[in-house]
């Protein structure tokens, strides 16, 4: 997995809450077999109609939108479906965080596993952020990991909480199946255990 | 030893491993896998050189893509790329050699019904999948949940997930439910009380009079929904009604290990005063037949009601409704039970086992559906099919009017070839009422199976004690 590192980068406001991840990625785009090329589909029922033709009023569509890296959302994002498809979607689209008040918890995890920061803020600070995301491209936050901080365009820093070995691995870049494969021992002694004191599971 | 939780007793007796900031290795007693979440996993799996470490605790059925029609063994039924996604959950099974129910095996079926069904869900096992509905499996005192794909490969090639603890919510449900109130109207008004996030950072243990009332089939449809609540998982004690269920299934314990298993499985409740960090109370009695108006399982109400203003809401909430009004094409005032159904589909893990399907035939039989509506019925597995053909329920289906189809996803998700047409609107059990959920364009429902076979006969939503009642009479 790539390193997160600091960046700067332009955020649209999408203040519609309980965004699912029906909405993030469509059914229909779920049939493949590949990780990657879901960007163009993210969002596909509210960017494009019926014909395939973009939505001009969609917030990624609008000129100063289209290379966005921060999505500020509405509260609950990510709730219902645990498809992966939705991070890989966004990610490939090209977004590195998402900021909201809330996530669903199977989404929340699902982003860290692909490089991408969701980050929890209270109402007051994303009523703040949604504004600045209004101003377009020159909504410009920048968000660094390693000291747990949004600039706004304006220059107002807020800080983030995130638990430490989430950032450890982000920032690391580093694969968790790897990391387990360090305990595999621990993983033996429990199997063991388990074949003793429950041998019907 | 201090007081616990369900939840805490089975976390408990799972933690391979604490790191010093809590974060846990938790052991993963059986993983169920179907071909939408899988085919990236297994990829990574073949890209590094690993294997599934247990493939004995590994379950894997096609349920998404399948048609539900008949003669689908031939390939040339699907479309490409659903063909080549089966096709490569076939290759993954037999490569890795996971226990594995194909299209053409009468166990086949939606992977939330086989789990069970075969009695490879027990109490007090973590049970994950790459599916949010795995929640189901909590109704056997299981702690289960969905997960995404990295962590689908995380378990095949570990057997492990890294875990933080939820926190511990209460939901009791005290008292008798009212005839005409199932399991689907009290999961609907539970979510409608909460909210789709309310649950969040939280395991739902689900407790009271009215809950343990439930058979099997019921609890299942509570647990089923816990994510539509937000909860990570839904748990509901293991107690007789469980072990009558599980026992004789053909992955259950036998003899000398079934007594071992029970008196394990005994010990598994919340303590009395175990610490709970929210508790919500509600009233059995105070439950009415619910229906969805919106495109969020919260926005439920009593059949009696009427659809909403989006002014009644606050916050971000009211932008919201104005816009699922909007897609769902309703008027504010207007009665619920006003509004004109054309399709009805009966089926789903949330609604698709045969006590389901009892309900439906219980208010199908003798009558028809009306003229020009679209109706079907679609059983959760191979075997729900073969049972409910056997107690003559799929006849019952066949003269109302209803297709009688075979076992999947179908119409729920609508990946297969089951979808709705922009416009059309459904009296659906399925468990999301979400923006082109059944189909883009299509507007969805929520309710109860018999609430659904209602609909499918008088071609609106349906109070289903005045339909009952004006039967009597």
């Amino acid at each position: 997995m790539e390193k997160f590192e600091k960046f700067s980068g332009v955020a649209a406001p999408m203040p519609l809450v309980n965004i699912d991840t029906d909405m993030i990625i469509p059914k229909q785009y779920l049939k493949t077999i590949k990780r990657s090329g879901l960007g163009v589909s993210a969002f596909a029922e509210m960017r494009y109609d019926e014909q395939g033709n973009e939505i001009p009023d969609f917030v990624l569509n609008k000129p100063a939108y289209r290379e966005s890296q921060i999505i500020v959302a509405g509260d609950n994002f990510g709730c219902g479906s645990s498809r992966e498809h939705a991070p890989w979607a966004l990610a490939d689209f090209g977004i590195k965080v998402v900021i909201s008040t809330s996530f669903a918890d199977i989404f929340y995890n699902n982003c860290f596993k692909n490089g991408m920061l969701p980050i929890v803020m209270p109402q007051e600070v994303v009523d703040v952020l949604m504004k600045d995301s209004e101003k377009g491209q020159n909504a410009r936050m920048e968000v660094d990991l390693e000291a747990q901080t949004i600039t706004t365009s304006d220059g107002e820093v807020f800080s983030f909480e995130i638990d430490p070995f989430r950032k450890h691995c982000l920032l690391e870049g580093l694969d968790d199946i790897g990391l387990t494969l360090e305990k595999a021992a621990s993983i033996d002694t429990f199997e063991t255990g388990l074949a003793q004191s429950r041998p019907w599971v | 030893m201090s007081p616990k939780t369900l939840y805490d007793k089975i976390w408990d007796a799972h933690v391979v491993h604490e790191a010093d900031d809590g974060t846990c290795l938790l052991y993963i007693d059986r993983h169920l896998v179907h071909e939408v979440t899988s085919p990236q996993a297994f990829e990574g799996l073949r890209m590094t050189g690993r294997k599934v470490r247990a493939p004995e605790r590994t379950i894997a059925v096609p349920d998404h893509n399948v048609p539900t029609t008949e003669g689908r063994e031939n390939p040339d039924q699907m479309p490409e790329d659903s063909r080549i996604q089966v096709a490569a959950l076939d290759t993954n099974a037999k490569e890795f050699g996971v226990h594995y129910y194909p299209v053409s095996d009468i166990r086949q079926g939606i992977v939330h019904i086989v789990g069970p069904e075969n009695g490879w869900t027990l109490p007090g096992m973590t049970v994950v999948c790459g599916d949010s509905h795995t929640a189901t499996h909590g109704a056997f005192g299981s702690l289960a949940h969905g997960i995404g794909t990295s962590e689908v490969e995380h378990v095949l090639a570990t057997q492990t997930l890294i875990q933080s603890k939820s926190k511990n919510m209460k939901v009791e449900i005290t008292g008798k439910l009212a005839p005409g109130v199932t399991a689907k109207d009290v999961v609907l008004r539970i979510i409608a009380e909460t909210g789709t996030g309310g649950g969040t950072g939280y395991v739902i243990e689900y407790c009271g009079e009215a809950i343990r009332s439930l058979s099997m089939e019921g609890r299942m449809t509570i647990c089923n929904m816990a994510i539509e609540g937000g909860a990570r998982a839904g748990l509901i004690a293991p107690d007789e009604t469980t072990f009558n269920y599980v026992k004789g299934r053909p992955h259950a314990p036998k003899g000398a290990q079934w007594d071992a298993a029970l008196n394990w499985w005994k010990t598994l409740y919340s303590d009395d005063d175990a610490h709970w960090d929210k508790v919500v109370t509600i009233r059995g009695e105070d439950i009415a037949p619910t229906v969805t108006w919106g495109t969020s399982p919260e926005d439920a109400l009593p059949v009696t009601a009427e659809v909403p203003a989006a002014e009644s809401f606050k916050g971000g909430k009211v932008e919201a409704a104005k816009r699922s009004l909007d897609y769902m094409g309703l008027t504010p005032g207007q009665k619920l039970t006003d509004i004109e159904i054309d399709t009805v589909f009966i089926g789903s893990c949330t609604n698709g086992r045969i006590e389901d399907l009892r309900a439906a035939a219980e208010v199908l039989k003798g009558r028809k559906v009306k003229e020009g509506m679209r109706a079907m019925i679609v059983p959760g597995s191979g075997l729900v099919r073969a049972q409910a053909e056997e107690e003559g329920l799929a006849d019952i289906f066949k003269e109302a009017g209803f297709e009688w189809r075979l076992a999947g996803c179908s119409m729920c998700l609508a990946m297969n070839p089951d979808q709705l047409a922009p416009g059309e609107r459904c009296a659906a059990t399925s468990n999301r009422n979400f923006e082109g959920r059944q189909g883009r364009g299509g507007r969805t429902h929520l309710m109860s199976p018999a609430m659904a076979a209602a609909a499918a006969v008088t071609g609106r939503i349906t109070d289903i004690r005045e339909f009952t009642a004006a039967e009597a009479v």
